[in-house]
């Protein structure tokens, strides 16, 4: 009872706690009077949107995100330099490629933060989220494997673009592991 | 006086990454490359934009903090990728010319789009 009371009242804990963060950053202030109408605006508003959110994002490990995002931040330093030099450098050179990453990622909200950070990073774009349905048959057949490729359990693909990726392969495992990995362990 | 040279230099970083991403415009050969350009430019060069202008806003005759930066860098980054995304998306729908060979994966959405027309058209 208490439970379900909870949650339709409180249906997005995080949301409103981010909601009434982002309040106090636009006023930049602290006041009792910015925090007492912040928590009302941060509890209706996350109350009125509950319908589009059905389901909360599960964060498991909320230390290792701060690790992600650290390390993410270093990412997209270095990766700006070394785009700014490819942009630069002579053009022939380029080697833009589309990649598919099959994904080990089945939470959609999970999957939304891979995108954006595959996206974030410099040189590469994610460009589509392919289903699993729409996915399966076609991959198997264009590199002569049949059945599933292994570690694929949601079976979809996230199509990126990169600016210049001379080995796909590498590209890949290295999306994979330095990306994707750690959200794996991050969401549920 | 510090706190000057620093701001300017951050200008200059942000100016310069935010130039960069537009000769990429100008310069990469197809659609999809030429995304890359704006992408980068709103990550670093905003990037440097902001720490400049918090610095230059939290220090001297200005009295508080200034964190609004923050909430442009949180929206910025939120939203940036998105865009760039459904551009892609589009793009690969239109089937706009293409330097890297176009993706397998998306044959067979195809098909089926062409098996549809078919019959529309008997």
């Amino acid at each position: 009872m208490l439970r379900r009371l909870l949650r339709t009242w409180f249906p997005h804990p995080l949301l409103s706690l981010t909601l009434l963060m982002i309040w106090l950053l636009l006023n930049n202030s602290l006041g009792l009077g910015n925090l007492l109408l912040g928590t009302v605006l941060a509890l209706t508003l996350s109350r009125l949107t509950a319908n589009f959110w059905p389901e909360r994002p599960h964060i498991l490990k909320p230390l290792k995100l701060l690790r992600y995002l650290v390390q993410l931040f270093f990412d997209i330093l270095i990766a700006n330099l070394q785009v700014a030099v490819l942009i630069l450098g002579p053009r022939k050179r380029l080697r833009p490629t589309f990649v598919e990453l099959p994904l080990e990622l089945t939470d959609p909200f999970a999957i939304t933060v891979l995108a954006s950070v595959i996206s974030l990073t410099p040189g590469t774009v994610s460009a589509d989220v392919i289903p699993a349905a729409e996915a399966t048959s076609t991959t198997a057949k264009a590199s002569g494997q049949t059945g599933d490729p292994p570690g694929n359990p949601s079976g979809a693909i996230l199509l990126v673009h990169s600016l210049d990726a001379s080995d796909p392969a590498a590209l890949l495992q290295q999306l994979k592991q330095r990306y994707e990995a750690p959200l794996l362990e991050i969401f549920r | 006086m510090i706190i000057e040279l620093l701001v300017s230099a951050f200008i200059l970083i942000g100016a310069t990454f935010a130039l960069i991403g537009s000769i990429g415009l100008l310069r990469l050969p197809d659609f999809y490359t030429r995304l890359h350009g704006p992408t980068k430019a709103t990550t670093l060069g905003i990037s440097g934009m902001l720490i400049a202008s918090g610095l230059y806003f939290s220090t001297g005759s200005h009295d508080a903090t200034s964190l609004h930066e923050i909430l442009v860098l949180l929206f910025l980054f939120i939203t940036a990728p998105v865009s760039a995304h459904l551009l892609v998306k589009a793009a690969l729908h239109r089937r706009v010319y293409s330097v890297a060979k176009r993706p397998q994966v998306l044959a067979r959405g195809q098909r089926a789009q062409a098996a549809v027309k078919e019959r529309e058209h008997r």
